[in-house]
């Protein structure tokens, strides 16, 4: 169809509005939960998440390292977000992302500990890690036809419970504080312009690659054969078998490309040694953020890098609370609120092609054509 | 060897509650991939009910409410899916992970709180205390001290087997799972079916998570959720090849292997072997994971799940 379009109708821009109503409507309700609890302190405690490190305006070096350190800590949620939106894009919902992050936390620090590699060797153990772990998703998804949901999740507690025995190892973990040792120096991230964030040693080469990644994934996604193959799989698997691709080879593919970035979403984070890893009982997190920001970021790999940078800073935003009025966690609520209400996007993307259908020249046409791209979209196989 | 058939009958009663719960959900089309949050809720009334009774409470009381609380903060949070998708077609699996991080954060939350203003700022920990309710759950039978909470859940398994087979609504509940379009076309509500659906699953998954928490500890604390008993109940749902009698099967055998992980150091003979516990915790998941391998090929998952009800669609 040549028609001009309005910039309304253009999906990309209803997605980016759908996404920030979505973010809007959250802190909103975010407000309303923390009015319930302490009426008198709300307005002051919604300041504070919001206002976060900015608390530190008059003083630049201070402000700069938290705004670094908050980089840092959007790195892994943003590529393991990354990671579920490639493998999402191929018709695949990796939910066993989890499970990929953790076993790239195992290779990393045992790597990184217990026998000091080179930085570069220990995130390659980690991608290597991560990728195998989507491999045995995909084995099982292509070849056996179990719903990759399912394997995932059950790889996800495998993969903590391996953790919890190789990094429960004395070489790896101190004993008496039940968390991680350093890791060592020459397994470190090199820095990158950490001078420029008030000496935050941890702002490192994590932050740029991490862009990197992104726009890999875009080219990729939308530019390159390879790309267009793993999406066809994703569509019609019986269709693309019958065009001549190799279908399970290429849900196989997706699901080790997504395991190996949230390999590395584990590595570039432990990595900078800004965190020790504790012996958990719960499957870690940031899998699971992930998908949340995945959604949020309107499922494109540079909206994600922003939905994340936000999530991040919301989270973050928890720990400037009065804890004698809320308790941190009221920041996680925000997020999981925000993360149901992504579910509505496609309601609210509905809304929004009404009325300027009513405005606008043919409106039966244009609508049917509509419908009919949406309807392919339910149609994936979950 | 008594502790390892009281730890099995325990999570057996936990993981066939909620299997059964997920079943009725996916039955009717809708996959309920939130069991774990609506867990969490019913866990949560259901403590804070057996916390705020009055002390001279009878047993038979604390047993009602509890188990009630606990039904109806499960049915309340599975309205949570149950609008989003099958009102707003919103993708299942998003919101099922959506409820699960949200009934995590939302229990912490309101427990500290709770806690918080209890004790006058004293207290800030996610934990509830509820040693009189927990032994007010429990009988002895022949030497074995037994829970109410497993004839609970034995009575509500005989009634979910008797209601999937020999009633007219379960038929129409699972006509809507595999085919909604040939189901409307004959006068069955289809919205109406799958909002059944979902409530059941919310009412069975909530009780589910009071037996969780209750039956064996008599502390909680909630910044665990409950660790992952949800989604191991939907591998029990799957390997139970969504119908009740297996499902109740393929429950005992994860049960058993969940409660050697957590009895194994009180046997002789499982202590000598150099097993780690942990061992014990990966096993369930290995041995489905295997088993889904082998048996997925001809799965009966029902046709229609996963997908929003379109009326137009042929």
């Amino acid at each position: 169809m040549e028609e001009k379009t309005s910039l309304f109708k253009k999906s990309g821009f209803q997605t980016l509005i759908a996404s920030v109503l979505c973010a809007i409507l959250g802190i909103l309700l975010g407000f309303i939960i923390l009015f319930f609890m302490n009426p008198g302190h709300a307005a002051e405690g919604m300041f504070a998440i919001l206002r976060n490190f900015f608390k530190y305006a008059n003083n630049k070096t201070n402000l700069l390292y938290y705004l670094g350190s908050t980089l840092v800590k959007s790195v892994p949620v943003v590529l393991c977000a990354e990671a579920i939106l490639f493998a999402y894009k191929t018709g695949l919902f990796n939910i066993g992302c989890a499970g990929q992050y953790t076993v790239g936390i195992i290779a990393s620090l045992y790597t990184g500990i217990a026998l000091e590699w080179n930085w570069f060797l220990c995130i390659l153990a980690a991608i290597a890690a991560g990728a195998l772990w989507g491999c045995i998703c995909g084995f099982f998804k292509a070849y056996c036809n179990v719903n990759e949901v399912i394997a995932g999740i059950m790889l996800n507690w495998i993969a903590l419970y391996i953790c919890n025995i190789i990094l429960g190892n004395k070489k790896v973990m101190n004993t008496t504080k039940s968390e991680t040792y350093n890791v060592s120096k020459n397994s470190l991230l090199p820095t990158f312009l950490s001078n420029l964030f008030g000496n935050n040693t941890y702002v490192t080469i994590a932050v740029p690659l991490t862009i990197i990644v992104a726009i890999v994934i875009l080219w990729v996604l939308n530019k390159t054969t390879f790309g267009y193959e793993l999406k066809a799989t994703g569509h019609s698997k019986d269709a693309a078998k019958y065009a001549g691709m190799n279908a399970k080879r290429n849900i196989i593919l997706s699901l080790v490309i997504s395991g190996a970035i949230a390999g590395l979403a584990a590595g570039l984070y432990y990595l900078t040694g800004i965190e020790h890893y504790k012996i958990a009982s719960s499957v870690p997190g940031m899998g699971f953020s992930g998908i949340a920001v995945a959604f949020l970021g309107g499922l494109h790999p540079i909206g994600a890098i922003f939905a994340g940078l936000f999530v991040e800073y919301i989270t973050l935003g928890g720990q400037y609370l009065n804890t004698n009025y809320y308790n941190p966690q009221v920041a996680d609520l925000m997020i999981a609120i925000i993360i149901y209400l992504c579910g509505f996007v496609l309601f609210f993307k509905t809304i929004m092609n009404k009325p300027t259908n009513k405005l606008g020249l043919k409106p039966g046409e244009d609508q049917a054509n509509k419908d009919a791209a949406d309807k392919t979209a339910h149609k994936k196989e979950v | 060897m008594g502790l390892l058939i009281q730890y099995t009958l325990i999570f057996s009663a936990v993981l066939i509650l909620v299997a059964l719960g997920g079943m009725f959900s996916e039955r009717s089309g809708i996959i309920n991939l939130g069991l774990e949050g609506i867990m969490v809720f019913g866990a949560m009334a259901g403590a804070m009910v057996m916390v705020l009774l009055p002390d001279d409470a009878s047993k038979f009381t604390i047993i009602s409410l509890t188990l009630i609380a606990a039904a109806v903060a499960g049915m309340v949070s599975s309205l949570l899916i149950a609008v989003a998708c099958i009102n707003f077609n919103a993708d299942q699996t998003l919101i099922g992970t959506a409820l699960n991080m949200l009934a995590t954060a939302a229990a912490t939350v309101i427990v500290k709180a709770f806690n918080t203003a209890r004790s006058n700022g004293t207290d800030f920990s996610a934990k509830l205390d509820y040693v009189k309710g927990h032994d007010a759950f429990m009988f002895t039978l022949g030497g074995i001290q037994l829970s109410w909470f497993i004839v609970v859940a034995a009575l509500l398994l005989v009634i979910a087997i008797v209601m999937f087979y020999k009633t007219k609504f379960a038929l129409r509940l699972r006509a809507c799972g595999e085919h909604p379009q040939a189901a409307e076309s004959v006068g069955i509500s289809v919205y109406g079916m799958r909002y059944a659906g979902v409530i059941i699953s919310g009412f069975l998954a909530g009780i589910g998570g009071i037996i969780y928490i209750a039956a064996a500890n008599s502390t909680w604390h909630f910044d665990y959720g409950v660790a992952g008993a949800g989604f191991l109940s939907l591998a029990v749902m799957i390997f139970g090849q969504w119908k009740p009698e297996r499902i109740a099967w393929s429950a005992i055998l994860f049960a058993v292997f969940r409660s050697l992980s957590n009895v194994y150091m009180g046997i002789g003979v499982l202590q000598a072997l150099p097993i780690s516990g942990t061992v014990y915790n990966i096993m369930p998941y290995v041995i489905s994971l295997l088993v889904l391998a082998f048996t997925s090929k001809n799965s009966r998952a029902p046709k229609a799940e996963g997908i929003p009800y379109d009326k137009g669609q042929r």
